[in-house]
């Protein structure tokens, strides 16, 4: 029972990792109809950014945050005008492998700059809360804040989407792109938000994830498949989807160690993904695949 | 005064070959202007070669007189065209009033006076407002589409097939509905399977087929032409 809730809070901080990851790929799917593999090395870049800022300033983990949601943000706008905009009039299929093609210069570029060495944003090990009254459950206070952010980001995500004309217009975009373009949507402006917000959540599920374990060069892209898992068991092009998604592979994730090997976890993630694409590969919110 | 849309010998596809071979078409501000003929005739190709969506290869199109050829979707918005096709018209996922809203994008300021007139015309979206129009009737959604369109209070509103799939009841309702909107200053250019009804209210009517126009007058004048009415109305 213990050791069931202990994994749980783990689930749910890997959970939150993931929902940040997949909203975006989600989100890029939704509006643009191409898998883009270069999100997971947009988290490592934005952990390291976060990195880099607050070694520059000296300044705690948490600063890690917002610096490197705003970099990754700007990034993000910054790769889709010089790339990926230029290839929007072919197929999708193009701007996927593009994407690929980012994903490689962006983790070359980040070990080039920072070493493939581990790196952590503080060194020391933070000790637990023991929670005498739920059976000595072992809480850490950054399990705790990452769950707190991450929910915090998600209802700020809500809120855009539902109540402003700009999130109005991007889940109009997903939804049928050629109504949203007579109805004179102007799809540059709404591209440009999705990736604002692609970058600047991938970037916070990349100094969670930072701050959960340690920072690597790889630490993105092995964080990849489970997004996608996230994405599809959601229904991809459903941001809301994305968060459940993100919820439950994690969760799972976590769980499965208790019958397998921790080293199976990404075959978790992927095992679901390849029964939802056979059995609902709409996903659980009918998404747009 | 010049005539509020004209088009003139359009030629145009989807890539291939011509699909409009000599297209003309022409709606006042205060007309219904109604486009009937066989299914595969061109009827939508030309509606959405009007609006910007494909490219016009050759002739021309001309708003208050002003040649506006191939003008993008979004600049026939801002002009005062609003466009339903005819299908895929609605965004699934959103609400009725989201919906609305979304057909309200590039107007400024405050959209709640025509948001109620949208709802004054049709009462049962009004009660529906918070709802997805995924999971509505045919009929509700014809609404939504039509509702979505008329937002930006448009001065030409063009119409793809708008009863395809109603009962005769909403058949009926619609078009007194098209009428409405008319009355209060609209142009209307609209195709319409339901030929016999859609004529009868069309202050002109085009036959296309293959392509091209076949027949072209007032719509009760094409009503009585015997040869109109075997072709295209089934005698
Ligand atoms: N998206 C498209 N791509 C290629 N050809 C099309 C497309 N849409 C329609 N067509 C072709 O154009 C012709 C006219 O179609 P359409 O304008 O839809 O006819 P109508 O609306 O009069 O029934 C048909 O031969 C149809 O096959
Ligand atoms: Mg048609």
């Amino acid at each position: 029972m213990n050791e069931i809730l202990q994994l749980l809070v783990y689930g749910l901080v890997l959970g939150s990792v993931l929902a940040m990851g997949a909203i975006g790929v989600s989100m890029i799917f939704g509006i643009l109809r191409f898998a883009h593999f270069a999100h997971g090395d947009f988290m490592t870049l934005g952990a390291y950014l976060g990195l880099a800022f607050v070694s520059a300033f000296g300044l705690s983990a948490w600063w890690a945050l917002p610096a490197a949601m705003l970099g990754m943000a700007i990034i993000a706008v910054a790769i889709d005008q010089l790339i990926y905009r230029r290839l929007r009039r072919t197929q999708p299929v193009i701007l996927l492998i593009s994407s690929f093609g980012m994903a490689l210069i962006l983790r070359s570029l980040v070990q080039l700059i920072w070493g493939s060495d581990n790196q952590t944003y503080v060194s020391g090990i933070q000790f637990p809360w023991r929670l005498d009254w739920l059976g000595g459950l072992r809480l850490k206070p950054d399990h705790v804040w990452i769950v707190l952010i991450s929910s915090a980001l998600i209802v700020m995500v809500h809120l855009f989407l539902s109540r402003t004309r700009l999130g109005k217009a991007m889940r109009a975009m997903s939804d049928n792109m050629d109504l949203a373009r007579i109805s004179g949507i102007p799809a540059e402006r709404v591209i440009m938000m999705t990736w604002i917000i692609g970058g600047a959540l991938a970037a916070a599920a990349g100094v969670f994830l930072g701050i959960d374990t340690r920072l690597h060069p790889m630490m993105g892209w092995t964080t990849l498949l489970p997004i996608f898992a996230a994405a599809i068991l959601g229904g991809i092009g459903r941001p809301y989807g994305a968060i459940v998604g993100g919820m439950v592979i994690g969760i799972s994730m976590e769980m499965s160690t208790l019958f397998i090997s921790a080293s199976y976890k990404p075959a978790v993630a992927f095992a679901i993904m390849v029964i939802m694409l056979i059995v609902r590969p709409q996903g659980i919110f009918k998404g747009t695949l | 005064m010049s005539i509020l849309l004209e088009a003139r010998d359009l030629y145009a596809g989807y890539g291939g070959n011509d699909i409009l071979k000599g297209v003309n078409l022409g709606v006042e501000h205060d007309e219904i202007a109604v486009i009937v003929g066989p299914n595969g005739a061109g009827k939508s190709t030309a509606m959405k070669a009007v609006f910007g969506l494909l490219n016009i290869r050759q002739g021309q199109v001309l708003f208050r007189g002003e040649a506006i050829t191939n003008t993008k979707p979004e600049q026939m918005v801002r002009r005062g065209v609003a466009y339903v096709p005819q299908e895929h018209n609605i965004f699934p996922s959103l609400t009725v009033q989201e919906n609305l809203e979304m057909g309200a994008y590039l107007m400024k300021g405050d959209i709640r006076p025509r948001l109620a007139h949208v709802y004054e015309l049709f009462p049962r979206l009004a009660e529906r407002r918070r709802q997805p129009t995924g999971q509505m009737s045919g009929g509700e959604r014809q609404m939504v589409a039509m509702g979505r369109a008329l937002m930006i209070d448009p001065s030409l509103l063009m119409l793809d097939e708008p009863t395809a799939g109603l009962s005769p009841r909403l058949i009926d309702e619609t078009f007194v509905q098209i009428q409405r909107i008319n009355a209060e200053g609209i142009g209307v250019l609209m195709v319409e399977q339901n030929a016999r009804q859609a004529l009868a209210i069309a202050t002109r009517g085009y036959v296309m087929a293959t392509g091209a126009n076949r027949h072209e007058d007032t719509g009760p004048a094409l009503l009585a032409d015997p040869a109109v009415a075997e072709m295209f109305l089934g005698g």
